[in-house]
């Protein structure tokens, strides 16, 4: 059987890509962003996933305004490397795992997500970012990439919520295919940003804490954030957190948080990584003592009846 | 009811901020579309060669087809414009996202880049318009409207 070990959240600023393409990562201002994710490689070196689930948007790439789709499931079995207006990145290509994710899209439609499948779609910045910092800038990817785009160029994006509930129906198609399989999510964009406008540059430090302590211990708070909320503290375009929740809403309620990052700035946004790790089932550890609340004031009803009788 | 009744979008309260929306992606699109067919190196090459020429495929207004020669970001957003297309756009003259930005907020590029290395652009006194959700209102000192002060100069 399938299973999600893990979740990832990365930004994906196309700013860290054009660092890495035109090597420029051991500069001081883009040593401080890539240092925060050397131990996030080494985590991910050692988990191994067998596939990834990368959650971003296209930002004009594959979608323009004629078509926009607000979740879209990449079910091909590569995905060509956009050109964003400067030539396309000169990273590997992104090998899809098709099998997986037609039963993905086949279980989440079903289960009343409304999905646009998509046998051929280019890749951005919003995926390939996030993968060059977990795995670096290897000849190919080390694993299978599913894309899914979600749309947060065109307002509304879907909410938190639906993003959340969406990573729920993710897990439990994972969870029913054959194979076996370990899955890592990552959720891409954000943190605070604002990249249009006079209000361009804002950066809101306290919020973003404030999400990320949430994303691992509390996030049903963060699903009832309305976008309004969202675009007015976190900024226009910080609004693309709602896609970490696709990760969050696919991991069990409690997990572990793995690891953390922040800085500010990349180019114009406040860079945010966390993984948050399944914890390992305790009924396979100790099967003897996880028995529910529930059965135990049964048995305990039962014995003083027991005793009175 | 004869007149049209307008409807109030709340995050027209934010200052400074174009929400694009699926009304600025309809006056916008062909604005948007030819950003999009930026994504090509031999449109880059045709439209660099002859920007005016280039612009008579697309049906733009006169006020997009200004907006754009004259490179005024602000006011393509306005127009229906969407970041991520004008981005192209920017891609296309071999400007860095941060002079865009600079654009944007009326600043030069090194005085935009110093801004985000302090942190970036403060929240409070940025969250709205009315200034209805500073949190550290205090009575009877007003909470300081800055990006709000340029945001009014916006029209649409």
């Amino acid at each position: 059987m399938a299973r999600i070990i893990a979740g990832v959240t990365s930004s994906h600023v196309p700013a860290i890509g054009a660092a890495i393409d035109n090597h420029r990562t051991g500069e001081p201002y883009w040593q401080r962003v890539f240092e925060g994710f050397e131990r996030s490689k080494e985590w991910i070196a050692k988990a191994k996933p067998d596939v990834v689930i990368g959650v971003y948007n296209d930002h004009a790439s594959a979608f323009s305004v004629e078509i926009i789709p607000t979740f879209a499931l990449g079910t091909a079995a590569e995905f060509a490397i956009a050109d964003e207006g400067w030539g396309p990145r000169p990273v590997p290509v992104v090998k899809g795992h098709p099998e997986l994710a037609a039963h993905i899209a086949q279980s989440v439609i079903l289960d009343e997500f409304d999905l646009t499948l998509c046998n051929k779609m280019e890749v951005d910045h919003g995926l390939t970012v996030p993968l060059n910092l977990m795995f670096g800038t290897p000849k190919e990817w080390p694993c299978p990439v599913i894309p899914l785009a979600v749309n947060v160029v065109q307002y509304p994006p879907p909410t938190g919520n639906r993003c959340f509930m969406l990573g729920k129906a993710i897990r439990k198609a994972v969870e029913s295919y054959p194979e076996d399989l370990k899955v890592v999510v990552f959720g891409t964009g954000g943190m605070s940003h604002q990249i249009s406008g006079q209000r361009a540059g804002l950066i809101n430090s306290k919020f973003d804490h404030a999400f990320l302590d949430n994303l691992t211990k509390n996030p049903k708070k963060l699903t009832r954030l309305s976008h309004l909320e969202l675009m007015r503290e976190a900024g226009a375009e910080g609004v693309e957190m709602v896609m970490w929740l696709i990760m969050r809403g696919a991991l069990d309620d409690k997990v572990d948080e793995v690891y953390r990052f922040y800085t500010v700035p990349a180019s114009n946004t406040a860079v945010g990584h966390i993984i948050l790790a399944n914890r390992v089932k305790a009924s396979r550890k100790s099967a003897g003592k996880k028995v529910p609340a529930k059965l135990k004031r049964a048995a305990a009803r039962q014995k003083i009846q027991r005793i009175r009788g | 009811m004869t007149a049209k009744k307008i409807v109030v979008k709340d995050y027209d309260d934010i200052p400074g901020t174009y929400v694009f929306d699926a009304d600025r992606s309809r006056q916008g699109y062909h604005l948007n579309m030819f950003c999009m067919s930026l994504m090509k190196a031999e449109n880059r090459k045709a439209f660099k060669a002859d920007e005016a020429k280039y612009l008579d495929q697309f049906p733009l207004t006169p006020d997009q087809r200004e907006a754009i020669l004259k490179r005024r970001y602000n006011r393509m957003l306005e127009l229906g414009g969407n970041i991520y297309f004008t981005a192209k756009l920017g891609a296309t003259d071999g400007h860095p996202f941060q002079h865009l930005a600079a654009l944007m907020t009326g600043s030069t590029q090194q005085d935009y880049a110093d801004l985000m290395l302090r942190g970036g652009r403060p929240v409070d006194g940025n969250r709205s318009r009315s200034g209805q959700f500073e949190k550290s209102k205090t009575p009877g000192k007003a909470s300081k409207p800055k990006a709000a002060s340029k945001g009014k100069k916006r029209r649409g």
